[in-house]
């Protein structure tokens, strides 16, 4: 990372410390927007938000490799949730999964390397009686069906970069 | 229409404004007499909860709301933020006097980040009207009430395990005793309920105990919010009395003639249909709203298969008896799925189940051996001796 990226991280960390505070119960809402806006929570930026609340860095590891938003490694534009857990399975997540993977050219769990999207399992994410469910960003889809899928990426494409058609980003919602 | 009719008939404020005119002890003798039992799954008397933490001392105290739902097959507590948000924060507020609490905390699952903006512009709304902040509606009582976004952790549920989310840590439960009624969020005492049961509060205080009273069951009273899934014709949130038997339920939501039915999520109870005449209450079959229903092609151990997953998954991995215990178990299903698994080693598992039940730290490890443990004992002839063609 160039010294000045490391310099506006740090400087966003600080805002961020001095708006919901030093105390360590500030953490999680602080991880949670550089992860929002980065991407990814790493180490330079787990040191600073480290220093911020007076802990030790591993101590931020400890939490962010904790939970599934903040430690998980998809890293693209748009983070596809599928629900795996047993209403949306039953109700043929699976098909759903091969579709995307087939659409993306990734697995489960990877990233596309122009870096827009990545593919995750999420458990029950309380929509079960409209599965298959899955969460783009922070949208919510229902009744996906393997025909669907493409569409739905062809809605991200449009909303983002500079052949973008729609002015609203999905994951702004 | 409101799937929720009794939710959708309250009159807003209506209850808040009972409460606010009542004295502490008579807020919470009310809710004590209607007999509320916690809606999340685990029935601890709601009244008993307050009373408690109202008993405590403390220069301040907190009002939770845990709307961290993660049970598979449970979805009612984001169907009531949609739909009735007014009515949890109206609950909120009256826990909040009962108890001498100053603030309110949301604590909603990152999964459901899309109801935050209409939860915050409720908050706003309740604010302007002043039925939030200083001195609500004259009455001298300030509560304020925020919303912390939890960060994708089936554990958060559990209420030690949320605070610990709140404080900023890892969210694994801590022992309890102290319990967070004392020594809750900061040390401070707090109340942690569930979405539901804020909502049912504020009804009971808007209707009186007996209203709630002449519904359900006696050790079980009032109706309950009940997230219908699987296979059935008619899937959906549905409000039902208490004691309603798992027959009468499967009629209402086309579901007849199913094989079984996953009475309170991954974590409750397999039913076969030669139980169906079981009622659901705290009394015989325990639940937080979930019902999965299986149809009569499904093969029970995938449906075991998907359920030890989960657990492996969600498992936080600090007591040995859950960190292990749920993957010796999948593990287990795994080689059933082969038809490789002896009647002996069946049997040592279904004693490891048991050993889990009583040697985990808190509810997850407790209760995840129960579904393995009742389809084990109700299907034990679909399990035996798989070849490899049933694979």
């Amino acid at each position: 990372m160039l010294m000045t990226a490391r310099e506006r991280l740090a400087r966003e960390i600080k805002a961020l410390a001095e708006k919901h505070g030093h105390a360590r119960a500030a953490l999680i809402p602080i991880v949670q927007e550089i992860k929002h806006k980065y991407r990814k929570v790493d180490d330079f930026a787990m040191q600073v938000i480290a220093d911020q609340l007076g802990i030790h860095p591993v101590e931020v590891y400890s939490v962010v490799s904790f939970y599934a938003f903040l430690g998980s490694q998809a890293s693209g534009k748009f983070i596809i949730r599928l629900c795996r857990t047993i209403s949306c399975d039953m109700q043929g997540k699976e098909r759903v999964m091969r579709q995307m993977e087939n659409d993306l050219g990734i697995k489960f769990g990877e990233t596309t390397s122009d870096g827009k999207f990545s593919l995750e399992w999420a458990n029950c994410m309380g929509m079960c009686d409209q599965g298959p469910a899955m969460l783009v960003n922070e949208k919510i889809y229902t009744h996906v069906t393997p025909e669907k899928v493409h569409e739905i990426l062809e809605e991200c494409r449009r909303s983002f970069g500079v052949h973008a058609t729609e002015q609203k980003e999905v994951y702004l919602v | 229409m409101s799937p929720l009719p009794t939710f959708s008939s309250m009159a807003p404020e209506a209850g808040l404004d009972r409460a606010l005119a009542l004295s502490r002890p008579d807020i919470i003798e009310e809710v004590k007499q209607s007999g509320l039992k916690g809606r999340g799954g685990a029935g601890f008397p709601t009244g008993m909860k307050w009373n408690f933490a109202a008993a405590a001392q403390a220069d301040e105290k907190f009002i939770i709301c845990n709307a961290d739902e993660g049970e598979p097959g449970t979805f009612k507590d984001r169907v009531i933020l949609q739909d009735h948000a007014d009515l949890v924060f109206e609950g909120m507020t009256i826990a909040g006097k009962a108890v001498n609490a100053q603030e309110g905390i949301v604590f909603l699952r990152g999964e459901y980040t899309y109801l935050r903006p209409q939860l915050e512009a409720a908050l706003a709304k309740r604010r302007k009207k002043g039925l939030l902040g200083k001195d609500i509606l004259g009455s001298g009582l300030d509560f304020d009430i925020r919303i912390f976004m939890g960060a994708g952790a089936y554990i958060c549920g559990e209420e030690t395990a949320l605070i610990e989310a709140l404080e900023g840590f890892r969210g694994e439960p801590r022992n309890r005793p102290p319990f967070p009624v004392n020594t809750g969020f900061l040390g401070r005492p707090s109340v942690v309920n569930n979405v539901e049961t804020l909502a049912c509060a504020a009804c009971i205080m808007q209707r009186g105990a007996a209203w709630w009273k002449a519904m359900g069951t006696e050790k079980s009273t009032g109706f309950k919010v009940f997230s219908i899934s699987g296979d059935c014709g008619k899937p959906g949130v549905y409000e039902f009395p208490m004691g309603i038997t798992v027959a009468q339920l499967l009629q209402e939501v086309a579901g007849v003639g199913a094989k079984a039915v996953q009475v309170g999520g991954a974590s409750g109870l397999c039913i076969p249909a030669s139980q169906f005449s079981r009622a659901i209450a705290f009394e015989d079959i325990p639940t937080g709203g979930s019902i999965i229903v299986f149809g009569q092609h499904r093969d029970m151990l995938d449906v075991l298969h998907n359920f030890l997953e989960f657990f492996v998954d969600e498992s936080c991995g600090q007591c040995t008896p859950c960190r292990l215990g749920n993957g010796k178990l999948l593990e287990g299903v795994e080689l059933l799925k082969e038809g490789k698994c002896s009647m002996a080693y069946l049997q040592e598992l279904c004693a490891l189940g048991d050993t889990m039940q009583i040697a985990s730290k808190c509810g997850l490890g407790q209760s995840s051996p129960s579904a393995f443990l009742s389809v084990v004992k109700n299907f034990r002839e679909e399990l035996m001796g798989r070849t490899y063609s049933q694979v």
